[in-house]
């Protein structure tokens, strides 16, 4: 049985690192000084797309002061996150395929020596032509415009097509049919903390490399792979990230060349890159052109969905096989949709690799749909939100696709912000400049599948009890600001029944904490909360019998509540946590356990169907009001509301971080952020001036509404909050522009030129190429393996 | 992070030496003062001196004096924030107030001076980056190269003069104040400028601008400053729109100066605007009128933040919303569409 009431879940704690962030005790992994420490500066291509014929160090391996320098042959080995896709060099070997794809590394004893030192490498370069856009990488023919050799098709990295239900029954059946074009364009993470790693080697030919990374389980693989290192000889530390986004998630040339920097000079080596540098590492959103055919019953139910995207993947695959695949994915799991057929193609061009950015690889598709939503409803002369409200997904049921849905907060949230917005009043009633857009969606809590394939849990927790009372509890996760650490203390302090104050909690070290994947996907809270969850029960079986011997009382009659073992009926008859620990060391020996979890099994068994299940969707509902200058195109946002469905929050102070958060990436996206390029292949404005990002005052207040559906697969009930809250206020920013002036922009950013061209009709729509799609895996629901609903 | 170079720092002890220590130095000085222009740029790679000469702690850089005889006197070395908050600069000129409390961020503006700010560099997006991607892009002849990216044919650099408060004083018909080796020189602001985006200044590089005056009458002028920029802090100006206009009690405008920054290599002064203002009662269509002939004179390129077809349209925009202010009038927004179809 649930328990109904908590002692710390849904308590606005402090969370666990807080103060040492405030009062800047944090230590990231700049801040980490080693004696004898060197500093290492990457070399990096000028060209998007070029071979390399021939690079000389010896001149800047001369230089006094530099330690060494290493090349493409040092470090031979292919690596990448995902295992099919195996793309990227730490120092490019024979191409460079991007501008600030790196070529070679120095470590010399200042960074403004290892910076000279490069100006001493010789690169000669045979200057390729680069290819720069979607439409370009479809054209690609000649061997010389190739960018990868790996891949079947010139430039095209994936191609996916699906067909679920019968699509052309669906169509017919519509009464209308509406076809629309839409593009996102790409925009980059922008923490505030650039990327940064430190490599140790030795004693005892070990290495340890500290990085600013949310995998750290998947970058220690992948420097085993690439050093020809046993992982038992590599230890990876996960420092505090100081934001990441996504885009710390992939292993990074910078992290091998420092490692293996450290392996040659034996001195520890430390990579700090500057801001400019970050935005060629990129691995953010991907610029995605989308054409979606939608057809629907006169009273607006949908009956069919035919969604085509196209993926500016940049020059390496990174997640792009995973992001191709979420631009297709989640369309059903908001309302029902008895037929869809998905297609979509991820392209190779010259520029810095896409990745996966908050929300990856749905925050396109999710606009594309909702603005479409947008526009079928006003054809039908339908409320937006009463047109959706029509035909939520159930709870307890399969999607069309093959998605297993447990709980949905929809309805809730979307009933909840309407109310608070004052929606009914306000829609279409708002003087001309100023009006109100809806949107709502939905996201994993968790990716249903590991990055590479097998058995092993996703997440491990080990708790450790000490004689005084204390607990630590260890684990592979990392915090990237999120709260993750503060998740596992509370977990463990629920459970328990004492003060989270009083747990240690020791995350992302390879040496010393279980696996855990990582911070991505949303995956951190429902995961290592229940493997958390599962470790402290096995002590529980433990303590409970310890302390109902030592008052003489019947199990089931204890309880662990405020730091004692005591009595239900006689809450006066306890003993203290600690008191307890000392009779069960006593008794059992050194206390210790844990714990693990794997989310469940998923009913769709096609392949392409890893991608998009996940233990609970979490929903999310947004109204935004705002005003437009007809004359400027200047928005002012004047108020957003969002509801979201997060289960049951740990922490809701936490909970409204991530959200007002989400929310606010989400303005930067759908108002002025872009990862633009010149003809020749160049970022436009890789620096954070020019790079437009809002601040605090293009920030309006928002107001958060938590909406606790307690999943039966969450730890407490608990879904994601971390990524989702961004998705629907895109469309809503997109919708209430419609509403105030009339205009629709299909293309985000949604800048001021664009709206006022389309003021004048001269806006064009966004053009779609063609391609040559393979044909459909076709599946439909009850194809798949059952599935057992957990209770 | 971007590291600077190495450089020599002199402090200088008197606006004399600091002269003198820029003539002996010669090109290979630069005066700084805040630095938040300075330092930026030589972490990119853009200033290269080998010596900075330091204006930051002159006393007689220092005071903001509202009654000198010849107006008031702003010392080149106050900071932004000291400018934008005092008491006497809100009252008579709030252009002033307000260009200055624009001026990138609350940070910036506690070391960045009016000094600093009047001769900031132009600014183009082809320039304003590390050397890294100037090299990745090829040189351009403001620095290092011999071509304008912007527009290869052209002869002249089309870097954007980028100053929110030279505008506004330009405007105000102030007067800037040089120590130079041959003494004190004053000059109007508006003979400062030159449209060239490489040599903007007409100052010579030995010239050390001790402070500027708003002449007396000024005092009765009412004035504006409007700025286009994408964010509400940051950002540079990628329009600016400085305004100042005389009437006398029956609201006939006696005088009136319209300045435009960031649509040139230099402050651009719309002078038509004074025919089709002066001795009229303003009206809508007179407003519309130095709009228009605002429009005509500004010409910006794609080198800065936003669409340059959309900076050109708003040029127009933010002179009538200026003008507007200034005359009290009230202008009704043009509707371009109408709300979609009701339910
Ligand atoms: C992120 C960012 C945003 C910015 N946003 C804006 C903006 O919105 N608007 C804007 O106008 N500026 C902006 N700036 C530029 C700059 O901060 C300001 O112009 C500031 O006022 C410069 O003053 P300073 O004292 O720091 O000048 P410095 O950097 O010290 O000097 C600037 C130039 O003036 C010269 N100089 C300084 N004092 C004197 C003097 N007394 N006599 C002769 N020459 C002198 C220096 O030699 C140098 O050439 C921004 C800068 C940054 C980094």
């Amino acid at each position: 049985m649930r328990k109904k009431a908590f002692s710390v879940i849904g308590k606005p704690l402090r969370k666990v690192d807080a103060m040492a962030k405030c009062t800047g005790d944090t230590r990231y992994a700049d801040d980490i000084e080693l004696p004898r420490m060197l500093y290492a500066k990457l070399l990096r291509s000028p060209y998007p797309h070029a071979r390399i014929r021939s690079i000389h160090t010896e001149r800047a391996a001369q230089l006094e002061g530099v330690s060494a320098v290493i090349t493409g042959k040092d470090l031979p080995e292919k690596f990448g996150i995902m295992p099919s896709t195996q793309d990227e060099e730490a120092l490019a070997v024979e191409k460079v395929r991007y501008v600030g794809d790196p070529v070679a590394a120095v470590a010399a004893s200042s960074e403004a020596l290892a910076e000279q030192a490069l100006t001493l490498i010789d690169v000669d370069y045979e200057i390729l032509k680069p290819v720069l856009s979607i439409e370009e990488a479809l054209a690609s023919k000649e061997e010389s415009e190739r960018i990868h050799s790996w891949n079947r098709r010139a430039n095209i990295q994936k191609a996916v097509s699906f067909e679920f239900g019968d699509v052309v029954v669906g169509f017919a059946r519509a009464d209308e049919i509406f076809e629309d074009t839409f593009f996102f364009q790409g925009n980059t993470h922008l923490p505030m903390e650039q990327y940064c790693a430190m490599a140790q080697y030795g004693p005892q030919d070990k290495l340890t490399l500290w990085s600013s990374t949310q995998t750290p389980h998947y970058l220690h693989r992948a420097l085993s792979k690439v050093l020809g290192l046993p992982m038992s000889r590599i230890r990876v530390i996960a420092t505090p990230v100081g934001g990441g986004f996504g885009g710390k998630s992939d292993p990074f040339s910078h992290e091998i060349c420092v490692a293996k920097l450290a392996m040659i000079t034996g001195r520890p080596v430390k990579i700090t890159l500057t801001r400019e540098e970050s935005f060629y590492v990129h691995r953010g959103r991907h610029p995605v052109k989308m054409w979606v055919k939608t057809g629907v019953k006169k009273d607006g139910t949908l009956q069919a969905m035919h969604f085509r995207s196209f993926l500016d993947g940049g020059g390496y695959s990174s997640y792009g096989l995973a992001t191709v695949y979420y631009t297709g994915a989640l369309q059903t799991v908001t309302y029902k949709l008895p037929a869809y057929k998905f297609e979509g193609v991820r392209l190779f061009t010259n520029k810095p690799p896409c990745g996966p950015k908050r929300g990856h690889g749905t925050p396109q598709p999710r606009f594309a749909l909702e603005v479409q939503l947008d526009k079928i409803a006003e054809k039908l002369g339908i409320d937006p939100i009463d047109l959706r409200l029509k035909q939520l997904v159930d709870p307890n049921s399969i999607t069309v696709n093959g998605l297993r849905i447990s709980t949905t907060g929809l309805r809730e949230c979307i009933e909840k912000v309407a109310a608070r917005a004052d929606w009914k009043k306000k829609f279409h009633q708002l003087p001309y400049g100023r009006g109100i857009g809806f949107a709502a969606s939905s996201y994993i809590s968790g990716a249903g599948l590991p990055i590479y394939r097998n058995e092993m849990p996703h997440s491990g927790v080990q708790i450790r009890l000490d004689r005084g009372g204390g607990i630590t509890v260890f684990c592979g996760s990392i915090d990237i600001g999120q709260g993750s650490d503060s998740i596992l203390a509370y977990a463990v302090a629920e459970e328990f029944g004492i003060d989270p104050a009083d747990i240690r909690v020791v995350t992302a070290d390879t040496d010393l904490t279980p696996v855990d994947l990582g911070s991505y996907s949303s995956r951190v809270t429902v995961m290592t909360g229940n493997a958390a969850i599962q470790a402290c029960g096995k002590l529980k079986e433990i303590l409970l019998p310890v302390a109902g011997e030592a008052l003489e009382l019947p199990v089931d009659d204890l309880e662990m509540a405020e730091g004692q073992l005591r009595s239900r009926s006689y809450p006066k008859r306890a003993i203290s946590f600690a008191e307890c620990v000392e009779k069960a060391e006593g008794k059992f020996g050194t206390l210790g356990a844990t714990g693990s979890y794997s989310p469940p099994k998923h009913p769709a068994n096609f392949k392409g169907s890893g991608v998009g299940p996940t233990p609970s969707y979490s929903y999310t509902t947004s109204i935004v009001e705002l005003s437009c200058d007809p004359e400027t195109a200047d928005i002012k946002l004047h108020k957003i509301w969002i509801a979201h469905d997060c289960g049951r929050a740990f922490n809701p102070l936490l909970v409204e971080g991530q959200v007002e958060g989400s929310v606010y990436m989400a303005l930067g996206e759908v108002l002025m952020e872009e990862q633009v390029f010149r003809k020749s292949g160049l970022h436009k404005y890789p620096s954070i001036l020019e790079y437009k990002s809002p601040t605090t005052l293009e920030t309006p207040p928002i107001e958060t509404i938590l909406v606790e559906t307690d999943d039966p697969e969450g730890p407490f009930g608990a879904k994601e909050a971390g990524q989702g809250p961004l998705l629907p206020v895109i469309p809503a920013v997109a919708n209430a522009l419609y509403d105030a002036i009339g205009v629709r922009i299909d293309e985000i950013p949604i800048t001021p030129d664009k709206i006022l061209r389309a003021l004048e009709g001269r806006l064009k729509s966004v053009s779609v190429p063609w391609f040559d799609f393979p044909p459909p895996i076709k599946w439909q629901p009850g194809d798949g393996v059952g599935v057992q609903q957990k209770s | 992070m971007l590291r600077l170079p190495e450089f020599n720092y002199i402090r200088a002890k008197s606006l004399k030496q600091a002269g003198r220590l820029l003539a002996d130095l010669g090109p290979e000085a630069m005066a700084v003062a805040g630095g938040t222009d300075v330092y930026p740029k030589m972490k990119r790679g853009q200033f290269t001196p080998r010596h900075l000469v330091s204006l930051r702690f002159l006393s007689e850089l220092r005071g903001i004096r509202p009654g000198t005889k010849d107006g008031m006197w702003i010392g080149a070395g106050e900071t932004l924030t000291a400018v934008s908050q005092n008491p006497a600069v809100n009252k008579l000129f709030p252009a002033l107030a307000h260009a200055a409390g624009s001026v990138s961020t609350p940070q910036l503006r506690n070391v960045g001076t009016i000094g600093g700010n009047v001769f900031v560099d132009t600014r183009c997006n082809y320039y304003d980056q590390t050397f890294f991607w100037r090299q990745a892009a090829g040189f351009c002849m403001k620095k290092d190269g011999d071509i304008c990216l912007v527009a290869p044919k052209s002869k002249m650099c089309l870097a954007v003069f980028s100053s929110d408060t030279a505008p506004v004083l330009v405007s105000l018909g102030a007067v800037a104040t040089f120590s130079g080796p041959n003494g004190l020189r004053r000059v109007l602001f508006d003979e400062c400028y030159r449209d060239d985006g490489i040599n903007f200044l007409t100052k010579q590089s030995n010239e050390v601008l001790q402070g500027i005056s708003i002449p007396r009458p000024a005092f009765g002028q009412r004035n504006v400053y409007l700025k286009l920029r994408r964010r509400g802090s940051f950002d540079f100006p990628v329009l600016g729109v400085a305004a100042a206009m005389q009437f006398n009690p029956k609201g006939v405008c006696l005088s009136s100066k319209i300045v435009l920054t960031a649509v040139a290599s230099a402050p651009v002064v719309v002078d038509e605007a004074a025919h089709l203002l002066e001795g009229k009662t303003v009206t809508r269509d007179a407003i519309e009128a130095a709009a228009e002939a605002a429009a005509k004179v500004s010409h910006p390129v794609d080198n800065a933040d936003l669409d340059y077809w959309y900076r050109k349209r708003m040029t127009k925009v933010y002179v009538k919303r200026a003008l507007a202010e200034l005359a009290g009038i009230q202008l009704e927004l043009e509707k371009g569409a109408v709300k979609p179809r009701q339910i």
